[in-house]
């Protein structure tokens, strides 16, 4: 792989799978880079990152803040790893910085803040922001008589947290059809599961029960994502549409999946190229 | 820096090299304390002792029990452990509820997340009510390179406006170990800065007979030159500064204020008082709204007017980084602290 991140962007029938293999690569080169980092939930979100940014999104490389653009909100700022590897395969941060990942004066911080890194439009790492400011975005954008529409990614892990329920309700008060949100169930969160914490009923039928488009799907198969995100901005409904993608954290890597996964998943300093390697193995056509 | 970096964020960054990088240690963030031993999860273990005594003690956290050491009781009592998830209103609310039916909560979550998401459910669940809930909140001041939204720098200063609530900054895992039985005991609602992990243990290696006492400030070393009035880690600061500073025949004695409200006004002053000595307040903690006004409010008000300095982090948002780098960028490092005193004499 010695495509230099802008010609990468460039590269227009790439194959969703090798844009997720290589997110997947180079969040594990920064994860090796920091000896840490939540390459779990990385490896995890890869294959929709990739469907985002490669199939779903209307934006240009060269101009993050591009006025037409779809919006891209990444409300779990600990998820920075994740989306620094899709910013680096869409050549909107070059791929060399990859090493500074985490360093002092690096412009990718371990959480994501907008004030560092071009592309990432919010600051996240607060849990429970981003579908709020997600709501203002899509109800600014409508304001403004434009197309583009607000992604927001979140965690299963943040619909524990009242703001979202406040956001959600609010999104379909306001018939923000414009605003597609992502929600990452991979059934974890800090302390343990999170089906063993608040979420004990179906995610799909609250979101449903406040008047959203909501479907669920497996976020590996992606195939499947992309089918469920052209169906989120084509889906003929007066309000907000949500995807809860079920994903399988450390995905790709099978000795860190067969591991007891937690919420910050242990990589020991030698498994960083063990990782890289058995990726490699699996790497698409 | 969040209006430098803005400006910075079109600046492609240059590589550096191995050799020279430090890891940012964001989640472990064990504090840098050479020298000193260290107590694994003082907090967990000495509230599991004091609840086989009470009963009336029950655990919560929001989805942060394995951060705040709180999974020593949870483990040890499942029975008494109530995991919220990542909700901290209702943390706080139902601590409320619970200690409205008789029951002594201790709640646990970051800093930032009580001072800042929880504070209206803290301020008129809990605090206007007196209800004796005990949020004990890691990750205080600048304890973390992650960035704004884990750094609590302003916690002092939110919940120093609440009338009679406890606020307490302990340095060291014999300030946590002394501090649990105390605050459980106290029949109000306290506020706790937590050391969590491997946490040192600072104050008896310098003062052999040093026990926590709620709502003391206590010598730990005395001086004649400059009088640190200090709290939380920045005690330790303040002590290993003051072995270097004696060396160069600089005599620095230390204050140790971890109680921060109702503050020590009686020992502050009559320590200040004493005249001669520079007095430096040094404080984890932004220098909005902490020690350093407090300290100033209480000698102005009392006339007492010796040359004064505080040691403390910027009105600023802070950068993130690894931790040594932050510490030593805003002031609050060892030799920052050696250096600041120094260029005050
Ligand atoms: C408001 C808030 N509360 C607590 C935290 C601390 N925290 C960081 S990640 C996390 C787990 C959240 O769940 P999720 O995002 O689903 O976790 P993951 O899937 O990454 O394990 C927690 C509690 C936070 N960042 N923000
Ligand atoms: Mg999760």
């Amino acid at each position: 792989m010695a495509t230099s991140p802008q010609q990468a962007g460039a590269i227009p029938n790439m194959s969703l799978e090798l844009r997720a293999w290589n997110i997947r690569r180079k969040a594990l080169r920064m994860g090796e880079v920091q000896g840490q980092g939540y390459i779990g939930q990385a490896l995890g979100i890869a294959d929709v990152l990739a469907a985002s940014y490669f199939h779903a999104l209307n934006h240009r490389p060269d101009d993050p803040e591009w006025e037409d653009r779809d919006r891209f909100c990444l409300s779990i700022g600990h998820y920075a790893i994740a989306l620094y590897a899709v910013l680096m395969e869409a050549g909107i941060l070059p791929e060399e910085e990859l090493e500074t990942y985490g360093m002092d004066d690096s412009r990718m911080p371990m959480s994501g803040m907008a004030s560092y890194t071009p592309g990432m439009e919010i600051t996240g790492g607060s849990l429970g922001h981003g579908l709020g400011i997600a709501v203002g975005m899509a109800m600014g954008l409508k304001r403004k008589q434009s197309d583009a529409f607000v992604y927001n990614l979140m965690s299963d892990g943040e619909c524990g947290e009242g703001s979202t329920w406040e956001a959600a309700a609010s999104a379909v008060q306001w018939k923000l059809d414009n605003l597609i949100c992502l929600v990452d169930f991979n059934d974890q969160q800090a302390d343990g599961k999170t089906t063993a914490a608040l979420a004990r009923v179906p995610e799909e039928g609250k979101w449903a029960a406040f008047g959203w488009h909501a479907q669920r799907v497996d976020g590996n198969d992606l195939e499947a994502v992309v089918a469920a995100l052209d169906t989120a901005r084509n889906a003929d409904h007066e309000g907000p549409r949500v995807i809860i993608f079920d994903t399988t954290m450390c995905k790709g890597v099978d000795f860190l999946e067969d591991r007891e996964i937690t919420h910050f998943v242990r990589v020991e300093p030698d498994e960083w190229q063990k990782a890289l390697d058995v990726l490699e193995e699996g790497k698409p056509q | 820096m969040t209006v430098d970096s803005i400006t910075r964020k079109y600046e492609p960054r240059r590589v550096i090299p191995k050799a020279e990088r430090q890891a940012t240690s964001a989640m472990i963030a064990s504090l840098d304390a050479e020298g000193y031993d260290t107590v694994p999860a003082p907090f967990g273990h000495a509230l599991v002792e004091e609840a086989r005594r009470n009963d009336r003690i029950v655990g919560l956290s929001a989805d942060l029990s394995k951060y705040t050491d709180l999974h020593i009781f949870a483990n040890e009592m499942p029975d008494r452990f109530y995991q919220m998830g990542m909700a901290e209103q209702v943390l706080f609310s139902a601590a409320a509820g619970l200690a409205r039916e008789g029951f002594v909560p201790f709640a646990t979550t970051y800093a930032v997340f009580a001072s800042r998401r929880a504070y209206d459910f803290i301020a008129m669940a809990i605090v206007e009510e007196m209800l004796p809930v005990k949020m004990v909140c890691a990750l205080p001041g600048l304890s973390t390179g992650y960035g704004p939204s884990h750094q609590a720098t302003e916690d002092l200063a939110i919940f120093r406006g609440l009338p009679h609530l406890t606020i307490v900054d302990p340095c060291d895992a014999c300030d946590v170990q002394g501090m649990v039985p105390q605050i459980a005991a106290d029949p109000g609602p306290v506020y706790a800065r937590l050391p969590r992990g491997k946490v040192p243990s600072v104050l008896t290696r310098h003062k052999p007979d040093y026990k926590f006492e709620l709502g003391k400030a206590q010598m730990i070393r005395e001086g004649t030159d400059v009088l640190v009035v200090s709290t939380g880690f920045m005690t330790m600061r303040a002590l290993d500064a003051a072995e270097i500073l004696a060396k160069d025949g600089i005599e620095v004695a230390v204050l140790h204020t971890p109680t921060i409200k109702p503050l020590d006004t009686d020992t502050i002053l009559a320590e200040a008082g004493k005249g001669g000595r520079l007095v430096v307040t040094a404080e984890n903690h932004t220098i909005m709204g902490g020690l350093g006004e407090a300290v100033a409010r209480t000698l102005m008000c009392a006339g007492v007017t010796p040359a004064f300095r505080n040691i403390a982090l910027p009105d600023k948002f802070l950068e993130a980084g690894a931790l040594p780098t932050l510490h030593d960028m805003y002031g609050i490092s060892r030799d920052r602290v050696v250096e600041q005193i120094r260029g005050w004499l």
